[in-house]
């Protein structure tokens, strides 16, 4: 009975689809912007943080989310920041360890994802009112969403800034524009793929309709 | 002579929004008018220097000495939720005129991440503690005059008609941009 549901009318795929296109975090919402902005000089550096923010936001959707009926309304934002934080320590830890000149390259930033208004936001808006399972398919949505996004910014500014493509070069003589590795790049880049974004989304918006 | 550096360095050289990109989510929700971004940045200033000093004084006399500093960002994030939550509370109770002017912003400061992005900064870079208040109070003044001309700029956008494609958010963005190249020019300007 349950397997001639189509895929894309499924509970938990419209919740996931949800958060990667529908309401995506950066374009949709205008939420986690200093990280999409500070972190995408480098495609490399850019899918380390995507990895990391899904992570944590998996992880603590989940967690809050199984928690949720002995979390007292009153002090809910408190236990979240709590939960996040920790979790952001422990990403920390792991990218020290594991990838410590990229961890160096993001020095502050990773603290940062505690402040990542995308954390609490699901945590308030999802997790808290829903059970486990559909927590992580929201979460692993947004968080998709959110990274695929900055790891295309790095892309576009590493091309742009030196010509190649996760490091490997693509084309020899690329005139570098150095703007594209700094602050006014970033925000160039950034409002050019808004704007991508915008007309894919009324494009897709007319053949349906 | 070493504090008004540190100040010009953090305010307008190094800008903690058009530079480091911090707090930028509230930079563009709260650039609508001029009045909302001024009071959101006078608050920002202020919490900048009390959850400076105070996490100064908690990381180098608590966290260090007992060797606990991997726990910083737990206890940065409480410590600055409890120094925001004490404030409104304050202000509200001493001074009713402030808290008409920004008391609407605290609860909001919490997670800009401008403020736990300085506290960080100011443990990374080893400041001493003046020169932490210096470089706290600076990049507070940074965020308040860059938020504060975004809104006097985004006045003149109802008078132009920018391609509708951007929204509202994107053409903020193109502004941004124009602004962090302008800023672009004070580089070099002090070591």
């Amino acid at each position: 009975m349950r397997n001639t549901v189509p895929l894309f009318k499924r509970k938990w795929f419209t919740i996931f689809l949800d958060g990667l296109w529908d309401n995506n975090a950066i374009f949709g919402m205008v939420l986690g912007m200093c990280s999409s902005l500070a972190v995408t000089t480098t495609a490399i550096n850019a899918s380390v943080m995507a990895l990391s923010v899904t992570a944590v936001l998996v992880i603590s959707s989940f967690l809050l989310s199984c928690i949720r009926k002995f979390i007292p309304d009153q002090v809910r934002m408190v236990v979240f920041m709590l939960v996040i934080s920790t979790f952001v320590i422990t990403v920390d830890f792991v990218l020290r360890i594991t990838v410590p000149d990229i961890s160096r390259a993001l020095g502050p930033y990773v603290g940062l994802i505690i402040t990542n208004c995308i954390l609490m936001g699901r945590a308030e808006a999802f997790a808290i009112k829903n059970p486990p399972l559909l927590s992580i398919m929201d979460a692993l949505g947004s968080g998709l969403g959110y990274g695929g996004v900055i790891i295309l910014i790095a892309v576009a500014r590493e091309f742009l800034s030196t010509g190649s493509f996760f490091g490997a070069m693509l084309i020899p003589g690329w005139p570098a524009w150095g703007l594209a590795a700094i602050a006014p790049g970033a925000f160039f880049v950034l409002a050019g793929f808004t704007m991508l974004f915008n007309w894919v989304r009324g494009r897709l918006k007319n053949k349906t309709s | 002579m070493k504090f008004i550096l540190i100040i010009l360095s953090s305010a307008i050289v190094n800008n903690i929004s058009l530079r480091y990109f911090l707090g930028t989510c509230p930079f563009i929700a709260l650039s609508k008018s001029l009045r909302a971004a001024f009071g959101m940045g006078a608050a920002v200033t202020f919490v900048i220097v009390a959850t400076a000093a105070v996490n100064y004084v908690i990381y180098y006399l608590i966290l260090l000495p007992s060797g606990l500093e991997f726990l910083s960002f737990l206890v940065f994030i409480l410590s600055i939720a409890a120094i925001v939550q004490m404030l409104e509370i304050f202000i509200e109770r001493f001074l009713p005129a402030l808290y008409m002017a920004f008391g609407i912003y605290l609860p909001l400061i919490t997670v800009n991440c401008a403020i736990l992005g300085v506290s960080l900064f100011m443990v990374l870079r080893e400041y001493r503690f003046l020169d932490a208040l210096a470089f706290s109070f600076g990049s507070g003044l940074g965020w308040l005059l860059a938020v504060s001309s975004m809104a006097g700029l985004r006045k003149y956008l109802a008078l132009s008609r920018p391609a509708r494609l951007l929204g509202e958010a994107g053409i903020t963005l193109v502004i941004t941009g124009f602004m962090a190249l302008a800023f672009l020019g004070f580089t070099g300007m002090l070591e």
